[in-house]
């Protein structure tokens, strides 16, 4: 079995195992390696070949295939390596890594640190258990926009798409300039889950409908689909009866959720959050794990590219300084907790000395509330929404006036910024 | 006549308000929150462009299909055609980021380009 | 085509149906210098009631004395170990755990015990605290339970799979596309027709699990009738693999079914259901709000800790049970030559393989004469999991197999090697590739995997990834190329 040794290797070459690569290379790592299951670089941006990425980092709406490229093409002017069409099948906690390809065989390679940038997967319609029988034609809306951007095939011609997400919206109009038709796209929440500019490009551009507060209740067909049936649904997300609404169609699009996709770090005994899905981390992005880093979707699924590169770089950073021996063991931990309308933050636990980043959801929407962090810091915020990822900076001059040992990130509603003020 | 129009050039997303007069002119517009939503109304009512992103065949490439972009936006009425006018392309690979693709495009003054490098195919 | 156009083609035993009894009993007449030619109306063996089949090999306590079912299942069960390891198949004997949560229950539990011990099953009644020391997670609530050592988990499909492999490898014939549209008798001869050909027969088998009434009804019997049953089931992520160690069986409360269980699976998942709703259309499939509330409340009554946001898919199957209560294993009355192995339903896959054993018997007393084939080959070789070897075993296949390196399915591990091997064992869809090799099973369900198992199946069969289908013709996933619907102008 063939063995290497690197200082930093990467789980994952698309936009966060790339800029975390990049970030532990410029930090002084020598050995920098990542291992890719595809034939190139870019990962699921490559597949995005629609515009709006890049707006904050490089003041440009750039497709994600050209995201992806400008990264690509700095990592070819270092001595970054890259394993392609390499699979792995297996993390350690001694931070091994097994893995596979084709003209090497089995890999076993010992890394000084390791950063998880493997992505998430799709939730499926058995996750949903959407009444009915399986006919062909049922697709998740991240497969259906890799046959369609990458293999070059139409699933089918009439379309409905349940999920109002970005990938849905964006795969609304892709379906329409491609020449099909999007009967409906259907949303269980009253309002539609991507950006506003999503809604007016994908839907309003091509007129089609929106229903919210709905879902799929049956599919309908054998060989292949048919029809489906939608329906109202009330706060709890079930189906009000009397409300359904037979839809014909041969293709249904689902774009209900992204899991982070950490088989392997569990399989290594990385400590799992979960409300995420992903690692638990510090402010160094280490897991529980020594050495072992995690950024992007496997983390915690993200909104916009340009934060996953930026939490990659810093999970690059540290992960490089781990490898060269010199991240210490911060004095001080504090816990961070998810207090009053706060779905998740991350990192879970900080040092005091460093600044950070945090990136947190809240559960549900509200308007005209601050954002208090361990009441060190607090911002207004017009309207705050689960789909919309928040994020805020802390100083180590602010973060060291905490007192106690949990920092606790909480919405204050308006109410009480009322009594506050 | 009223025209309702969200604004998407920031996450406020302003729901803007036009009052259009008999010759299709903007009599009012009110729901802005700055002046960057009252260019952007203005426009999306009088002339809403659009940046095109899809693929065109390629052929001797590592994959079948190249993701392009027009580099300038074009009228939104002209999208179907432009889709239309991509379903014939066939372009050669190797291609680098940024190759311009088909030059004036649609004779619309914006060329569509590559939106990678996408190498030949071993 | 014309009945007259059709290709002529005769044979001394045509079985119809490919499920687990006809893939089996193919398999018992393929060790005989006989002519056995096996009509299969899906895309591949083992689509119908098979392959929706809950897996479980029954440990012979639950059938009624006197039936068909209670003389075929324990000697069935026995067989499993045998005819597993032959086809090279996972059988995974891990036990039957049937659970008493009151002490009514438990006097029905003192019942099974008895049966079992008078059967010569294998049985051990345990206490509350033996079941809770040997299945930690089960209700704290349980009084006691009967423990069946030899019951266990098979993958049905795949068994029939192999089963009508080595079948064809000893010289028996597949014919798969091929429905029965009509049959008769003329001459004292037996006639299929298939949409291809007119199939003359000495013997036919009627193994057609759902349809086996119709085929009987076609040559004019109409001893019996199906009763169509369908039944829900609910698998979880692989990550609650060690939630039961054993499948886990309430009480029955019905005289029809032996009630909703908690499964583990040959493969290690764990799976709640069956349902057991009788249906008028035979291939209703449909899986159902109503199914997943009543599986759902009454399997967390024997495991609490069953989590829904864990269940990866559902499927439904329906039984093929017929109007007698029992199977029918017997020659027609009013047909002769025409066998019936019909109303198989549970313990019909435990009992396959007993009664496959009986079938050359019966032929003999019929009057067939069967000369035992000198090269007959039992074993099954040559399947490679490559997810069960170690890396060094693994690294040792991909320099001699490259495509051993390919990784394709990741939740299930499955690499291009094993999934050009199962296309070459007869897998021509993409749900033949799966349930040969899990590829696309997973907590992703293909999301990943798909397009590049397309890819692979449009590359072996020669086919263009437009033709690649699910599971036969009307399946395909895909409908256009790129540009081609833009230009037919649809929108």
């Amino acid at each position: 079995m063939r063995e290497l040794l690197v200082d930093v290797a990467v789980i994952g070459g698309g936009p966060a195992g790339l800029a975390a690569a990049l970030a532990a290379y410029k930090a002084g790592a020598g050995e920098v390696l990542i291992i890719e299951r595809n034939h190139e670089l870019g990962g699921i941006l490559q597949q995005c070949i629609h515009h709006g990425f890049g707006l904050h980092r490089f003041k440009a709406e750039l497709t994600g295939p050209e995201y992806a490229q400008r990264f690509i093409n700095e990592l070819q002017e270092t001595e970054i390596r890259v394993l392609l069409e390499t699979m792995v099948l297996e993390v350690t906690k001694e931070r091994d890594i097994y893995a596979v390809n084709s003209r090497e065989g089995m890999l076993k390679i010992k890394a000084k640190a390791i950063v998880l940038a493997m992505g998430c997967r799709e939730r499926t319609r058995g996750a949903l258990r959407i009444p009915g029988k399986r006919p062909a034609g049922i697709f998740s809306a991240g497969t259906a926009q890799r046959y369609i951007n990458i293999d070059g095939y139409i699933p089918g011609r009439k379309a409905v798409i349940l999920g109002s997400g970005d990938i849905g919206l964006i795969m609304a109009r892709r379906l329409t300039l491609e020449g099909a038709k999007v009967e409906a796209v259907v949303e269980v929440l009253p309002y539609a889950a991507g950006l506003a500019r999503n809604v007016v490009q994908c839907l309003e551009d091509f007129d089609i409908p929106l229903y919210l507060q709905s879902t799929v209740i049956e599919i309908h067909g054998d060989e292949r689909l048919e029809a489906v049936t939608i329906a109202q649904v009330d706060e709890t997300w079930k189906p009000i009866q009397g409300t359904e609404q037979r839809i014909e169609c041969d293709t249904l699009l689902l774009s209900v959720g992204l899991i982070p996709e950490n088989e392997l770090s569990s399989g290594a005994g990385v400590e799992l959050d979960p409300i995420t899905n992903g690692p638990k981390v510090d402010d160094t992005l280490m897991t529980s794990i020594p050495g072992v880093f995690a950024c992007g979707n496997v983390l915690h699924v993200h909104d916009l590219v340009d934060n996953v590169s930026k939490e990659a770089e810093r999970a690059g950073g540290f992960a490089a300084h781990y490898a060269l021996g010199q991240l210490s063991t911060p004095v001080k931990r504090v816990k961070v907790e998810a207090g009053e309308n706060i779905r998740y933050v991350v990192p879970h636990m900080i040092s005091l000395d460093k600044p950070v980043e945090f990136f947190l959801r809240v559960q549900r929407p509200q308007e005209d509330v601050l954002l208090d962090v361990g009441g060190l810091r607090q911002v207004k915020k017009p309207s705050v929404r689960p789909s919309e990822m928040l994020n805020i900076t802390l100083t180590p001059e602010v973060l060291r006036k905490l007192e106690g040992d949990t920092l606790r990130v909480r919405i204050v509603s308006p109410e009480e910024v009322g009594a506050d003020a | 006549m009223l025209k309702h129009i969200t604004c998407t050039v920031c996450p406020l997303s302003c729901e803007i308000t036009l009052e259009i007069g008999e010759n299709n002119e903007i009599l009012s517009l009110t729901g802005n929150k700055c002046a960057r939503g009252k260019v952007y109304a203005t426009k999306e009512h009088t002339a809403p462009e659009r940046t095109l992103t899809t693929t065109v065949r390629i052929m001797g490439g590592v994959h079948p299909l190249l993701p392009v972009r027009t580099d300038q936006p074009i009228p939104k009425p002209k999208l179907r055609e432009a889709m239309l006018a991509t379903a014939d392309l066939v372009v050669q690979a190797p291609v680098k980021m940024g190759d311009v693709i088909v030059e004036n495009f649609l004779g619309l003054g914006v060329n569509l380009i590559a939106s990678r490098d996408l190498d030949r195919a071993q | 085509m014309k009945r007259k156009e059709k290709t002529k083609k005769a044979v001394q035993v045509a079985i119809v149906g490919g499920g687990i009894i006809g893939t089996l009993t193919a398999r018992e007449l393929s060790r005989y210098e006989l002519d056995v030619l096996l009509l299969e109306k899906e895309a591949e063996v083992g689509w119908g009631t098979t392959k929706a089949n809950s897996g479980i090999v029954h440990a012979g306590i639950h059938e009624d004395p006197g039936t068909l079912k209670a003389r075929y299942c324990f000697p069935g069960n026995q067989m499993f170990p045998k005819l597993c390891a032959e086809l090279d198949v996972s059988f995974r004997q891990n036990g039957i755990l049937v659970v008493a949560l009151s002490p009514e229950e438990m006097d029905m539990v003192h019942m099974y015990y008895q049966r079992g011990l008078e059967r010569g099953v294998p049985v051990r009644l345990l206490s509350r605290e033996e079941v809770v020391a040997q299945e930690p997670n089960l209700n704290p609530e349980v009084v006691g339970a009967v423990f069946a050592p030899e019951g266990g988990a098979v993958m049905p499909f795949e068994l029939a799979a192999a089963a009508m492999e080595n079948a064809v490898a000893n010289g028996a014939e597949l014919m798969v596309d091929s429905p029965v549209l009509d049959a008769w008798v003329e001459d004292g001869k037996k006639y299929l027709e298939t949409p291809t050909h007119i199939v003359e027969a000495d013997v036919v088998i009627n193994a057609a699990g759902l349809f086996a009434d119709e085929i009987a009804r076609m040559f004019g019997d109409d001893s019996f009738s199906i009763l169509p049953r369908k039944g829900e089931e609910y698998l979880f992520d692989l990550e609650l693999s060690g939630l039961v160690k054993s499948t886990i069986f309430p009480v029955p409360r019905s005289k029809v079914s032996k009630g909703v269980l908690v499964i583990s699976t040959a493969d290690g998942n764990v799976m709640i259901g069956p349902t057991s709703d009788d249906v008028e259309d035979k291939d209703d499939v449909a899986t159902s709000y109503s199914g997943f509330e009543r599986i759902f409340s009454e399997t967390r009554q024997l495991v609490p800790g069953l989590d829904p946001r864990k269940i990866i898919t559902q499927f439904a199957g329906v039984r093929a049970a017929s109007d007698r209560g029992d199977f029918v294993i017997e020659f027609s009355a009013t047909v002769p030559g025409l066998l019936h192995l019909a109303g198989i339903e549970s313990p019909g896959l435990t009992a396959a393989p007993a009664i496959a054993a009986d079938v050359p018997k019966m032929l003999e007393e019929h009057g067939l004469r069967l000369v035992p084939k000198r090269d007959f080959q039992p074993r099954r070789e040559g399947v490679v999991r490559f997810r069960e070897l170690s890396r060094e075993e693994q690294d040792e296949l991909i320099r001699k197999n490259p495509a051993f390196g390919r990784m394709v399915c990741r939740c299930e591990t499955v690499t291009e090697a094993e999934i050009v091997d199962a296309i070459r064992r007869g897998a021509r869809t993409l749900d033949g590739v799966k349930f040969r090799t899990r590829a696309g099973a997973g907590r992703c369900q293909s999301g990943f995997c798909q397009p590049v198992i397309m890819e692979i199946l449009s590359r072996e069969l020669g086919i263009p990834v437009e033709q690649v289908s699910k599971r036969g013709a009307g399946t395909e996933p895909v409908h256009y190329k790129a540009k081609e619907l833009l230009a037919k102008g649809v929108s």
